[in-house]
């Protein structure tokens, strides 16, 4: 298959869980051998062979990026998810091989950034990982402001304050601890650029109150992978290969088009990239568009859509695939 | 003066906008000459809380104090008025190493003064996209000279003669944002001596 990029063959070194939810994965290449350098913040797609589905799930690479022995990365268990972290947490054991992608990197550090404000929330702190230790190499100057749900649930927390003494700063949601958003933005010297990384609503609050601030948007920085939604099952012709798709409730666009052999193209499955954008040639009904990529303008335009995350409800739905 | 039409061209000649009152956490305003109109005209649609964190500097060039006393009633928290560009740079980097994110730059007049103001203030860490230009008065251009790297200000003529070396040369619009000057090359490199009449192209 050529879409997505370069695959890795690599062999699971270890499976470390680290509190309730998350569990930590290490990969080396399978036979030996250097793993591809990556930038902080990165992410590669981790293919799982669940039964007869497979499951392409994007995780953030959390390990030294100088460091080509091994790719680590963390995963956050979902009960309510689709089965991606789940599968993570009780099929994945020491020695299994698997594949995943080559890293891809939607979330770089601009490093013209004369300083780095990273803002986490829970298991968003993985891609900050890599980006602390590439800056450590650079002498890059960064902060870290973590906001996590308990102290039991502080992912990396404590080791993070012990490595960047001075540098973070985590704040306990039990606790009634709170990122000063305000008071942090108002107070930063210029060319400062901020990043984000957490849910959705954290996300949204850094973007919002930065745009009020007089933030230029070129200096706030984002990383949402969305897991697709589910939803009524729908059919969709596909014209280039000629083929009839049905897509199931729990199933995405893309990954019906995969099962039925059409190579589409992909790179982050989260709506974020803008990788699978794929032409809608005719349609009757409406699109539920749940990506980051489309403007809104295109979204209400029914000429394109983001299979990854996005579904459509109606009669008939023709993609130029 | 009104907004300027300026023609169609490459890619990396500058585009302006129209300056507008924008949230921030203060106001770097940086004019010369008629650039005070466009300062004038934002003033009719900011808040009045706006002013308190502006810091205007102006440089009136040839208009004199025709813009000084309306400029100065406007209330900024900081106001200053100086002979040329060159004696205000020391004030320009030295606002923009006391301010923080969240401040607006506003620039007009010139695209001398914009370019290199712009320069100043990407240089700060202000991504260029993200400050506010409007095009005001002359449109005679900051050039340099390839060969000598000498740079002749006010230049309304191609060709013109480089104040450095003298060679005349062909006001190209490809610019430097680095540099906020457009670039001179030579007219008669090919042909020495073939030198063509000047036209006055920039007022």
């Amino acid at each position: 298959m050529s879409a997505g990029t370069a695959k890795l063959n690599v062999t699971v070194a270890e499976v470390k869980p680290i509190n309730d939810l998350v569990t930590r994965f290490k990969f080396v290449r399978t036979g030996g051998g250097d793993l591809p350098t990556f930038s902080g913040g990165a992410h590669t797609v981790v293919e799982m062979q669940d039964g007869d589905i497979t499951r392409l799930n994007a995780y953030s690479l959390m390990s030294n990026p100088a460091d080509r022995g091994a790719y680590t990365i963390s995963v956050r268990r979902d009960d309510q998810g689709r089965g991606g972290s789940k599968f993570m947490h009780s099929k994945v054991k020491e020695g299994m091989e698997m594949v995943i992608s080559n890293p891809v990197n939607l979330f770089s550090l601009d490093l013209r950034a004369g300083k780095h404000l990273m803002l986490a929330g829970g298991i968003g702190i993985t891609p900050f990982m890599a980006q602390m230790h590439q800056l450590t190499m650079m002498g890059g100057n960064f902060e870290l402001h973590y906001a996590v749900r308990t102290a039991s649930l502080g992912t990396y927390a404590k080791e993070l304050s012990e490595r960047y003494p001075g540098k973070v700063h985590v704040y306990h949601d039990d606790q009634k601890e709170a990122i000063d958003l305000k008071t942090l933005l108002a107070n930063q010297p210029l060319g400062t650029h901020v990043y984000v990384c957490g849910p959705k609503g954290m996300i949204e609050w850094v973007h919002g109150t930065a745009e009020e601030m007089g933030w230029p948007r070129e200096a706030v920085h984002s990383e949402e992978f969305l897991a697709p939604a589910s939803g009524k099952p729908f059919e969709v012709k596909c014209a280039v290969s000629n083929k009839v798709v049905q897509v199931g409730e729990h199933q995405s666009l893309l990954e019906a088009l995969e099962a039925a052999g059409i190579d589409a193209p992909y790179l982050c499955r989260g709506g974020a990239c803008g990788q699978c954008e794929t032409s809608v040639i005719g349609y009757d009904g409406k699109f539920l568009h749940y990506d980051h990529w489309l403007t809104d303008e295109q979204k209400a335009g029914g000429k394109h859509i983001m299979p990854c995350v996005s579904r459509f409800e109606g009669k008939t739905l023709v993609l130029d695939r | 003066m009104s907004k300027t039409e300026f023609p169609p061209s490459i890619t990396s000649r500058p585009v302006y906008g129209e300056l507008e009152a924008r949230a921030g956490s203060g106001h770097l305003m940086i004019a010369d000459a008629e650039g005070a109109e466009a300062i004038l005209d934002l003033a009719k649609s900011a808040d009045k809380d706006f002013w308190a964190k502006a810091h205007i500097i102006y440089i009136p060039k040839n208009t004199g104090t025709k813009y000084s006393s309306q400029l100065e009633e406007l209330g900024a928290g900081q106001y200053y008025a100086g002979p040329s560009y060159e004696a205000a740079q020391g004030r320009i980097r030295r606002a923009l190493l006391d301010c923080h994110m969240g401040t607006q730059v506003y620039l007009t007049g010139t695209e001398s003064l914009m370019g290199q103001a712009a320069a100043e203030a990407a240089a700060a860490g202000i991504p260029h996209t993200a400050i506010q230009t409007e095009h005001r008065g002359s449109t005679a251009r900051r050039m340099q000279c390839v060969h000598c790297k000498g740079i002749t200000e006010d230049v309304t003529t191609d060709p013109f003669e480089c104040s450095h070396c003298g060679l005349s040369l062909f006001v190209r619009d490809h610019y430097s944002r680095r540099l906020a000057a457009f670039q001179g090359v030579r007219v008669d490199a090919e042909d020495p001596g073939n030198i063509p009449e000047k036209v006055e192209l920039f007022k």
